[in-house]
């Protein structure tokens, strides 16, 4: 639509009046002036190097979009993961509403990665399977893909919904896709680049559950990744909530050469504290509701920053955290 | 007990969509019955449902290339789960482009059933997607509650208008009044009546026909003007007059007055049967 109606575009700004002037000269000598306010805010610089990831995929976002196609549009999280005979698994998460929920007819919790409630005591009320959300699994070919290393077994789950929203943005460019990840916990750099631009787009991915309550390290200390069989779950249990504090995201525009690296405004939450030395944070402690445990933020288990300035962060984080991102000294 | 069905045909995957996406309007958590030669989604007549109770039938052999189930027992060869009619119609929504659609009874941490679709792919490999839709097997002593239920002695029989056209109307009414009265004679007319302290509207239906009477002697007795009618509670009509999305091969009305309304629905080879009880 706007690229039949509007001729010329005028981006300006305004420092006296604290405002992005934005005219569009449209046909028939209209001319379209938005002001926009805006407001000085720090800006973060995410931590991140996809050289440093060892898996690697690349598809064209058509195709990784046509994937995402048979989950239902209210799924918050997705499961990406590499199955037999480099088999590329997308699969449905889904948070478990209570620590009933995911332990079927009336067995106890089973410790461990497959798949039924990490720590909590035995339920022994039977729950009503049909309550249950439906799980759907995705299974493509490595032949779809133009670059596939990544061993098997490996998996990271990340918000469904921004890689939607950057898929379509990719595929409307008609480019491909490339995502870089490691373990889960660690970051997923999803990146897009054309004669144009060069994007990244850095996801958090849920953590995996720390198995021994008592064992107070950091978030980076990682178990291996649960084998991932073809048609089944990459099993990974409710999470740490630890971890929480350690994700952002942000997104990173270079504009052709290297030197000029404009950040986006994205507000930094007030309750982030300054990056502490792990293990000095909060964990859990029992085996109770996550939401009980002091410091740490509700089990919304983690919030992700795309357009700060647009989508602030859903539940702060309480705790000192081990931060990923340093703060900028004062550049604007 | 096992079950395990395979889909081909393009024309029968649309069709079992169909009747999939119908029963997702008409209950939001059905039973669905297998049997040796028959699918059923059932929904039985209990006060959680306002009473309104539903059987649909379909011949399984007209939509599944292979078909193969192991019942409870020998007796009792049947299975009988309970699930959440949106999960089934969504998994088949993502089936459009499909080579082959599996369904199966698995047990993943509790019982599914799992719809495996092998989707046709530009590329030489395939995709699948796999949709485990979490059911509850329902135990034998339930079972006598989800029979077919026995077709009341009709006051009135006849054929139905356009259903799309009745739905039109029905909505309307519903703005006006939850309640409704449906009133058919044996002279092929059918009246859709709602009233108020303010206002009465009925919308009159002629020339529908009726189907022959099962027994001659009744057929003397009635005056064929006179009509039989059932005050309903108009949503209930609204749900079922909704769920079809096609308008059926034949559709008949049966009205026991005061009693229950039965609409007896054929689209194409899928039966369905929809009770609608009167309200006290």
């Amino acid at each position: 639509m706007l690229e039949k109606t509007v001729e010329k575009c005028c981006i300006s700004l305004n420092g006296r009046s604290s405002r992005l002037v934005v005219q569009l000269y449209c046909k028939y000598g209209v001319r379209k002036t938005h002001n926009l306010s805006f407001q000085d805010c720090e800006s973060l610089q995410a931590v991140f190097d996809p050289a440093v990831c060892p898996h690697v995929l690349r598809a064209p976002a058509r195709v990784l979009g046509e994937a995402v196609l048979p989950f239902p549009p209210a799924l918050a999280e997705v499961t990406l993961g590499i199955g037999r005979g480099h088999r590329v698994i997308l699969r449905s998460y889904q948070e478990e509403a209570g620590e009933g929920a995911r332990h079927g007819l009336g067995q106890g919790a089973e410790m461990g990665w497959d798949g039924a409630g990490p720590r909590f005591p035995p339920v022994a009320v039977p729950t009503d399977s049909t309550v249950k959300a439906m799980v759907t699994e995705m299974s493509i070919g490595g032949e779809d893909f133009q670059q596939l290393q990544a061993q098997e077994g490996v998996a990271i789950t990340f918000c469904l919904k921004e890689f939607r929203g950057l898929l379509s943005f990719a595929d409307s460019a008609n480019l491909s896709l490339s995502i870089y990840f490691d373990g889960p916990g660690r970051p997923a750099i999803f990146a897009i680049k054309d004669s144009l631009l060069d994007g990244h787009f850095v996801l958090a991915t849920l953590s995996e559950p720390d198995p021994h309550p008592q064992d107070l390290r950091g978030p980076e200390l990682q178990r291996p990744a649960p084998q991932l069989q073809a048609h089944s779950t990459p099993h990974l249990d409710d999470f740490a909530l630890d971890d929480i504090d350690s994700y952002m995201i942000a997104m990173e525009t270079t504009v052709g050469s290297e030197g000029s690296r404009t950040l986006p405004s994205t507000s930094l939450s007030p309750g982030l504290q300054p990056p502490c030395s792990p293990g000095s944070h909060s964990e859990e402690e029992d085996d109770t509701e996550p939401s009980t445990v002091p410091g740490t933020p509700p089990p919304k288990k983690f919030r992700s920053l795309f357009f700060g300035s647009i989508l602030a962060p859903a539940h702060s984080p309480q705790g000192p955290s081990p931060v990923l991102a340093e703060d900028s000294e004062g550049e604007g | 007990m096992k079950f395990r069905a395979k889909l081909v045909d393009a024309a029968c995957l649309n069709n079992f969509t169909r009747v999939s996406n119908m029963i997702a309007k008409l209950a939001k958590t059905c039973t669905l019955r297998i049997s040796p030669d028959k699918l059923n989604f059932v929904l039985s007549d209990k006060v959680a449902n306002g009473g309104v109770s539903m059987w649909c039938e379909l011949e399984q052999e007209n939509f599944f290339s292979e078909f193969q189930m192991e019942g409870v027992s020998a007796e009792n060869n049947a299975i009988y789960l309970e699930l959440t009619s949106e999960n089934l119609s969504r998994a088949l929504k993502t089936a459009q482009n499909a080579r082959a659609l599996k369904i199966k009874l698995t047990n993943k941490h509790f019982p599914c059933l799992t719809v495996s679709i092998e989707l046709l792919s530009v590329s030489s490999s395939s995709r699948v997607v796999t949709h485990d839709i979490p059911v509850k097997i329902i135990p034998r002593k339930l079972w006598k509650d989800l029979q077919e239920p026995t077709v009341p002695d009709a006051d009135v029989s006849i054929y139905l208008p356009v259903l799309k056209t009745m739905k039109s109307i029905v909505e309307k009414m519903k703005n006006i009044s939850n309640h409704l009265i449906i009133e058919a004679n044996l002279n092929g007319e059918l009246n859709l009546k709602i009233e108020t302290e303010l206002v009465c509207v009925t919308t009159h239906f002629k020339d529908l026909g009726n189907p022959p009477l099962a027994s001659e002697n009744a057929s003397q007795d009635r005056n064929s003007e006179q009509m039989a009618q059932v005050h309903i509670d108009i949503r209930k009509l609204l749900q079922f007059l909704a769920g079809q999305q096609v308008n059926p091969t034949k559709a008949t009305c049966n009205i026991v007055k005061n009693k229950i309304v039965h609409f007896d629905l054929l689209h194409e080879d899928v039966s369905l049967q929809y009770f609608i009880p009167a309200l006290s």
